[in-house]
């Protein structure tokens, strides 16, 4: 069952999860659980921060986890449209250089 | 407490502290608000009980009197589980680094995140590292803390003290003994910190750069009193003489008191009164 701050857009090739709220302690496993999920089940992942008024550092590590399965997967996965809260804790670690971000 | 849209909520409260060490009053009455988002500077010259207001803002020591309230809550009345969820919001990064030496950087700063949470493996090895990257201490995680140089003990220190993105932030002279871009790479972290994450906190320094730096407000102690409190431009022009010989680092002029001195001098049992 896919929690409520997750919404899918499915298709063959690609999956697109769209987040909204609070990511934090809370709920982060969920959501890594989601993206990891997706992952194995389309070759394209991405995932719409849109709608995140904040997220936590654990939030960023579930991100995290999946592009580096997607990468050891010859997968894709990227984010789009982050929140500037997102942006901006991306860019405080540098991973602004490391996620396709769209 | 003001509560309106337009004035951010108060997230620590210190109302009317006075605490004793023995006979000795350290702290005499100081009142302090900080509200969300600021950074606050405490100053004052040795002994002004700059460090002792810390302590008892993260609840290390009772006071004799007086209130602190964390994120809305009296740290001497909470309950047990009131409090792990508050110590859970607030990071020390206290002045001698504090790291464990028989664990590495890596397993320090991840420290909180086993203690307190219980994400799995995985999560925590890449939060404790993202941190590190943050401190600029990237790939160090490895590393034994007596590996590391003093001015990345404390960077490392703060990677552990905001593993948990906590609400509040408190550093104990966090640029002391460092070379001045080591120190203004501190204070630029921690102004990131406060502009990225919304952090709150509370910053005991005598380093005047690094104060006029990073302060939205300095509050300076002077024998356990409240001297003066106010934004950086309002303390540079303060023409209160104490505070003014603070900022020039000039020697105290109090009058000295000849037969008390004496008596501290001579006296087998004197204490200060």
């Amino acid at each position: 069952m896919t929690p409520d701050f997750i919404q899918f857009d499915k298709s063959d090739q690609q999956t697109t999860l769209f987040i909204s709220g609070e990511v934090d302690l809370s709920n982060s496993a969920e959501l890594r659980k989601t993206i990891l999920g997706a992952l194995k089940t389309t070759d394209s992942v991405k995932v719409n921060l849109s709608g995140v008024d904040y997220i936590d550092s654990s939030g960023i590590a579930a991100m995290v986890e999946g592009l580096q399965f997607a990468n050891s997967n010859g997968k894709k996965f990227s984010l789009t449209a982050p929140s500037q809260q997102v942006n901006s804790i991306l860019r405080l670690a540098r991973l602004d250089q490391v996620f396709d971000i769209e | 407490m003001t509560t309106d849209n337009h004035t951010p909520e108060t997230v620590i409260s210190v109302k009317q502290l006075v605490t004793h060490y023995g006979m000795r009053k350290i702290l005499d009455g100081v009142d302090m608000d900080v509200k969300r988002g600021e950074i606050r500077v405490i100053m004052g010259g040795s002994g002004s009980g700059k460090s002792t207001l810390l302590w008892h803002i993260l609840g290390l020591y009772e006071p004799t009197k007086g209130e602190i309230e964390l994120l809305g809550q009296n740290i001497h009345q909470i309950n047990f589980n009131d409090n792990l969820k508050l110590k859970q919001n607030i990071g020390v990064s206290f002045q001698s680094g504090a790291l464990f030496s028989s664990m590495t950087v890596g397993e320090n700063v991840a420290l909180p995140l086993r203690e307190f949470t219980d994400l799995d493996e995985n999560t925590i090895r890449i939060i404790s590292r993202m941190k590190l990257e943050v401190v600029n201490l990237g790939g160090f995680h490895k590393l034994m803390p007596a590996q590391l140089s003093g001015g990345m003990i404390k960077r490392a220190a703060l990677a552990r003290a905001i593993v948990m993105d906590p609400k509040l932030l408190f550093f104990d002279e966090p640029s002391a003994g460092l070379d001045p871009v080591v120190a203004s790479e501190i204070d630029d972290l921690i102004l990131s910190l406060r502009d990225t994450m919304g952090m709150s906190m509370v910053v005991v320094t005598h380093e005047l750069d690094s104060a006029f730096k990073i302060a939205d407000k300095i509050t300076v102690l002077d024998n356990g009193k409240n001297l003066i409190t106010g934004t950086v431009e309002e303390i540079q022009q303060s023409d209160n003489k104490r505070v003014m010989d603070l900022l020039q680092r000039r020697s105290r002029h109090d009058k000295l008191n000849p037969s008390e001195y004496l008596k501290r001098l001579t006296q087998e049992n004197y204490t200060l009164s």
